[in-house]
């Protein structure tokens, strides 16, 4: 999206740079690889979305009309798989990429090197992954939790490959990690302290360690499988003295903090957003840096909470219910800190503070969803049904994906050097929030009434809801291709952006001009 | 509010009735939901309408405790939801730029922050009470009047009595022409079996779960009752219902292609009827039994064979192998123009019997009657131009199970 | 690339490794925690000495035996009996029989489970079918021993433990390894 503007750059600033392809294959400068991620989960967005598409419509009436349900198993599995690792996860590392040296007044990111290395793999993974599809019995199909043993016995020859790209995906995300942890540790600018640090520098520094303890766990419950389905072993086989469940306790191990990698980031970048437009100084600045790191603590001691189902001892369930019910807690200060914020400030509403508030709404929404899944009798009757699947959409898409979102709007005056249209922005904001709501929200009543996840079919009695859910999610669809004509038309040109387009705005980022040049802080600014 | 759904609503609504698709609203009462959608477009009633948007209270003491609990939470939720929103909502009209109001300064207050951690621990403590109560409510394993132990596989149930001598798999009824839209559908679509699980009102009934191949989980939303059954583990739970009725439920946990399409139907009859059942199930079994001994003696003809063969394939074997044979290769493989279903008989009985370890090919040789797994056999191989025009004999089958066959 | 970054990338790695590490080590402590604590209802692996426990004849528990097996395993396999009460300390002897009706030898290997979990902590095995793989020859019948008692510690609230075998074909597994065993199994 960026690739005019800093085009732009190498005939202004006469830096020593590759021309053409070359110049992306071997960039090493934080901005370039920042938008190469961010093009990158673009496209993964809409190739994810299509698949969601294609369920959406599958599920549009009852009976099976356009897919088989081996097929409908793909879309499901492959949908979760790009969303969360080519998506959302690659996102953020793009929103990191660029924005975290120039939030902390380094010239780049400490690793410059292997930063080009942890872009370049990405698409290898995926591409591995979108093969597999083709090969003969047709990509993964055991759901993106690839629960054994339908993931190892009972899967087909895709596995491997499966295995093989979310290694590299995994790697990938530690290189990141690894990177980003070095930069914010070591390379801020003088008078920067720790408590003056912007909290998506916070949030992410966080978000790092978290990748760093579990993408290892999750490369190591892959290989369990590759080995027990390829090379006799038995980790989750019972004839061989494993155990199923063993398998759900090391991916959640794993997939719980996953999800809080999910959204950290999002934290922050709201927390950037609302004090800019409410022209007041974030609220409660010291208790947000705790909470992130009280939910990072406890996402490591709630992840049985997804396996509430599997038969565990009651004393064993209620700890994890106490537990999940914690995080509420932390999550819940950060709720109240951003209203805080906004109370008695000066609010205006251009797109990114629009998303940035629909994010406050709809997580809200999501975590008091959350909170009903905690207490473990209900979920029995919740698990698994369509109501997971509305509260963790509602936490992932008008989440994570509402957050990243308002953070493309909020810096890509600085990006591209150009105003984004309001006018299409705005047009953009209002028919994604509507839509997603159609989409989403009574997700809750079909999964109350009983239906099921992940079935290709239903009962005539959900019928009425799977259609509407199925036009709010063409409508939401849609909405994202607006999206998609904002960033090109403000990539090619527009209003000239000054230094700080958005006069509530703080920070090092703001200091430097629109568009950013392609080094910045060579040398280090003083921060008082 | 937003006339095209209604037209796309009166359009799809017009097609449905052209197939004459009828529909269920409730597992329990039968109500129209075709007006559904536009009344709530219209009217705005959603609840005289006949969607059901909440969960079911269902019919045991425990589901109604459940639903209780899922009640309370949900209230709790919505006014917590009422006092963020609210605030920031009358922030957002109060303290816009457009109004000229200044922006004040204040950004922390130990004492606020420590109020808003600590409320919210309070409610959550509220929370605990009840839902730690219900969770030990439903943890009792004392003696139990009647004990079923319920497999779950590629993708049928299987219910067996350790009371009595009763046991049968449970599959999906829904003729493949409903899902595929030949047939009109039904008014329990998806949610109808071949023989039901039977269980006595007003007794405290144990389930026993385990699966043989991946993990299930068994789903009745009317007890409250979710559990998964694990391959090579054994889980439990257990019911007492209090009032006779069919109750519908289905798998919850991907199982693989067609975890769709393996429900769960449950009746309750009072004691008395039960005891009855039990007498017709156990006889009904025996009669099984008898006439296999006396179909070893017996010849089927090749119709009779086709007939039953047909139909045990299409309610067995076509989700994977497809109705017309082709399968879904590598994973399914075709049995049309296949060695074994054309050329080699004793492996084709063999793989029936057996399975094919390490595959999803299951043995059926407890899973059907003799005469069924002989009929769907002589039915492969003469379906879909397969025309070997063998006519396989029970006898041949069971000589193989018994060993004699190799 | 300054010694700053090299030790603090040094450290960083080091932490990948272990986590990698600990995600294999969660299997073995896995099992440790259910040992412990009973958690997925697997019993013990090992026999335990026959201890001359105090009787309680206070109280009356009921053991319920399942015997299943797993679908692609063709013996016919199953309990003498269904039900047994027994007092918690006392020994008793319960018989499966097992029956091989193919025409093959086949491997098999009994994996148990008790419910409710917990109670398998009070559940041992002085000797146990399911400590071994077992070989059946094609025809062939046999009867498998099972010799236990209930832990007289065993709390109040389980009036029931429900005792389940699965038993799975491992012929394969044993052509594999066991060649050295085979005379222990040969018949």
């Amino acid at each position: 999206m960026s690739t005019v503007t800093t085009a732009d750059h190498h005939d202004e600033h006469h830096d020593h740079k590759p021309t053409g392809i070359k110049r992306w294959l071997f960039t090493t400068n934080h901005k370039d690889i920042g938008s190469l991620y961010l093009i990158f989960a673009l496209a993964m967005f809409f190739l994810g979305g299509a698949m969601a598409m294609v369920i959406r419509l599958e599920l549009f009436q009852p009976g099976l009309q356009f897919v088989d349900p081996q097929f409908f198993n793909q879309m499901t599995t492959m949908h979760g798989l790009i969303m969360v690792f080519g998506a959302v996860m690659p996102a953020f590392t793009g929103l990191a990429n660029w924005m975290i040296p120039m939030m902390i007044g380094a010239p780049d990111m400490a690793l410059p090197r292997m930063n080009n290395w942890s872009f370049w793999i990405l698409p290898f993974a995926f591409l591995i992954l979108i093969i597999s599809m083709f090969l003969p019995g047709g990509g993964p199909d055991f759901g993106w939790t690839f629960y054994a043993p339908l993931s190892t016995t009972y899967s087909n020859d895709s596995t491997a490959l499966f295995v093989f790209a979310v290694h590299i995906m995994g790697i990938s995300s530690i290189m990141g990690a690894i990177n980003v942890i070095v930069t914010i540790v070591n390379m801020r600018a003088p008078g920067m302290t720790w408590m003056k640090l912007p909290l998506f520098v916070w949030t992410w520094l966080i978000t790092a360690f978290l990748l760093i303890m579990v993408m290892p766990v999750l490369a190591g419950v892959v290989t369990m499988v590759l080995t027990d389905k390829y090379f006799a072993t038995s980790f989750f086989d019972a004839a061989g003295g494993g155990d199923p469940v063993l398998f759900q306790h090391i991916f959640w191990f794993f997939g719980h903090p996953e999800v809080y990698i999910m959204i950290l980031p999002a934290f922050g970048i709201v927390s950037a957003i609302v004090p800019t437009f409410a022209r007041k100084k974030l609220f409660g600045y010291a208790s947000m840096v705790y909470a992130t790191a009280s939910i990072a603590i406890l996402s490591f001691l709630v992840w049985a909470h997804h396996m509430f189902t599997t038969g565990m001892p009651v004393f064993a369930t209620l700890f994890f219910m106490y537990t999940t019910m914690l995080i509420a807690v932390p999550t819940g200060v950060k709720v109240f800190n951003w209203v805080a914020t906004m109370w008695r400030g000066a609010m205006t509403f251009e797109v990114p503070m629009m998303f940035a508030l629909a994010f406050i709404v709809l997580f809200t929404i999501g975590g008091l969803s959350g909170v009903m899944l905690a207490i473990t009798p209900a979920d029995f009757q919740y698990h698994d049904t369509y109501f997971v699947v509305a509260h963790f959409h509602y936490v992932l898409v008008s989440g994570a994906v509402f957050s990243i979102v308002a953070a493309v709007y909020y810096w890509l005056p600085k990006w591209t050097g150009h105003m984004y249209d309001e006018k299409l922005g705005q047009l953009h904001f209002w028919c994604s929030l509507i839509s997603v709501n159609l989409l989403f929200f009574p997700m809750h009543f079909v999964g109350l009434a009983g239906m099921p996840r992940r079935i290709p079919d239903y009962a005539l009695q959900f019928a009425d809801f799977n259609a509407f859910v199925s036009v709010g999610g063409f409508l939401f669809g849609l909405s994202q291709l607006i999206f998609l004509w904002v960033v090109i038309k403000c990539a090619r040109g527009g209003v000239k952006a000054p230094a700080k387009p958005w006069d509530g705005a703080e920070g090092l980022e703001w200091e430097v001009p629109s568009p950013a040049p392609y080094h910045t802080f060579d040398t280090p600014p003083q921060v008082k | 509010m937003l006339p095209w759904i209604r037209v796309y609503y009166v359009l799809r609504f017009d097609s449905l009735l052209l197939q004459n698709v009828r529909g269920e609203v409730n597992v329990a009462k039968t109500r129209s939901w075709r007006w559904s959608l536009p009344a709530l477009l219209l009217a705005g009633q959603a609840h005289a309408t006949g969607i059901q948007f909440n969960m079911t209270p269902g019919v045991t003491d425990i589901s109604q405790q459940v639903y209780d609990l899922h009640m309370t939470i949900f209230w709790i939720c919505c006014a917590i939801g009422l006092v963020v929103f609210t605030a920031m909502f009358v922030s957002i009209i109060l303290h816009r730029k457009s109004r000229g109001v200044t922006p004040a300064t204040f950004h922390e207050s130990t004492k606020v922050e420590i109020i808003w951690t600590a409320i919210p621990v309070l409610i959550l403590i509220v929370m605990a009470i009840p839902a730690t109560r219900v969770l030990i409510a439903m943890e009792d394993t004392s003696d139990s009047d009647v004990t079923v132990l319920i497999t779950g596989s590629q993708w049928r149930w299987h219910y067996e009595y350790l009371d009595y001598d009763i046991n049968y798999f449970s599959i999906l009824a829904t003729p493949r022409g409903q899902i595929e839209g030949r047939l009109p559908k039904g008014d329990n679509y998806l949610l109808e079996v071949d023989r039901p699980l039977v269980i006595p009102t007003g007794k405290k009934v144990r389930f026993l779960m385990t699966s043989d191949d991946v993990i299930h989980s068994w789903w009745v939303p009317a007890f409250a009752i979710k559990k998964d059954t694990n391959p090579g583990f054994i889980n439990e739970a257990w019911t007492q219902v209090n009032e006779p009725g069919i109750y519908r439920g289905q798998c919850a946990e991907l199982c693989g292609m067609d975890h769709g399409f393996m429900p769960i139907v449950v009746i309750a009859k009072e004691p008395d009827d039960f005891a009855k059942w039990v007498e017709q199930e156990e006889a009904r079994i025996a009669a099984i039994r008898e006439e296999e001994q006396r179909l070893l003696a017996l010849r089927m003809n090749i119709e009779e064979q086709m007939e039953l063969g047909e139909r045990v394939y299409l309610a067995h074997c076509a989700a994977c192998h497809q109705p017309n044979g082709t399968g879904l290769p590598p994973m399914f493989p075709a049995l049309k123009d296949n060695y074994v279903t054309t050329q080699d008989r004793a492996e084709h009985i063999k793989v029936m019997v057996d399975g094919r370890p390490g595959t999803s090919m299951a043995s059926f040789a407890r899973q059907l009657s003799l005469r069924e797994l002989t009929s769907v056999i002589t039915y492969t191989r003469n379906a879909w131009g397969n025309d070997t025009g063998d006519v396989v004999q029970a006898v041949e089958v069971y000589e193989y199970m018994q060993g004699k066959g190799e | 690339m300054n010694a700053k970054h090299s030790t603090l990338i040094g450290k960083l790695s080091l932490l990948v490794v272990a986590m990698f590490a600990f995600g294999y080590a969660l299997v073995p402590l896995y099992d440790v925690f259910c040992d412990i604590t009973g958690i997925n209802g697997k019993t013990a692996s090992e026999p335990v000495s026959a201890e001359a426990a105090i009787i309680d004849t206070s109280r009356e528990i009921t053991i319920e035996f399942i015997a299943r097996p797993n679908q692609q395993m063709p013996w016919i396999f199953k309990p003498e009996v269904r039900r047994m009460r027994v007092h918690p300390g006392e020994i008793h002897i319960m018989n499966y029989l097992a029956e091989n009706p193919t025409g093959r030898a086949i491997v098999g290997q009994a994996v148990p489970s008790v419910s409710p979990g917990q109670a398998a902590l009070f559940f041992h095995k002085i000797e146990c079918f399911c400590f071994t793989q077992q070989y059946l020859a094609g025809g062939n019948d046999m009867l498998m021993p099972l010799q236990f008692y209930v832990d007289p510690a065993l709390p109040a609230q389980f009036s029931t433990i429900t005792l389940s075998y699965t038993l799975y074909d491992v012929t394969s597994q044993w052509q594999d390894s066991g060649q050295d065993t085979e005379s222990e199994f040969g018949e």
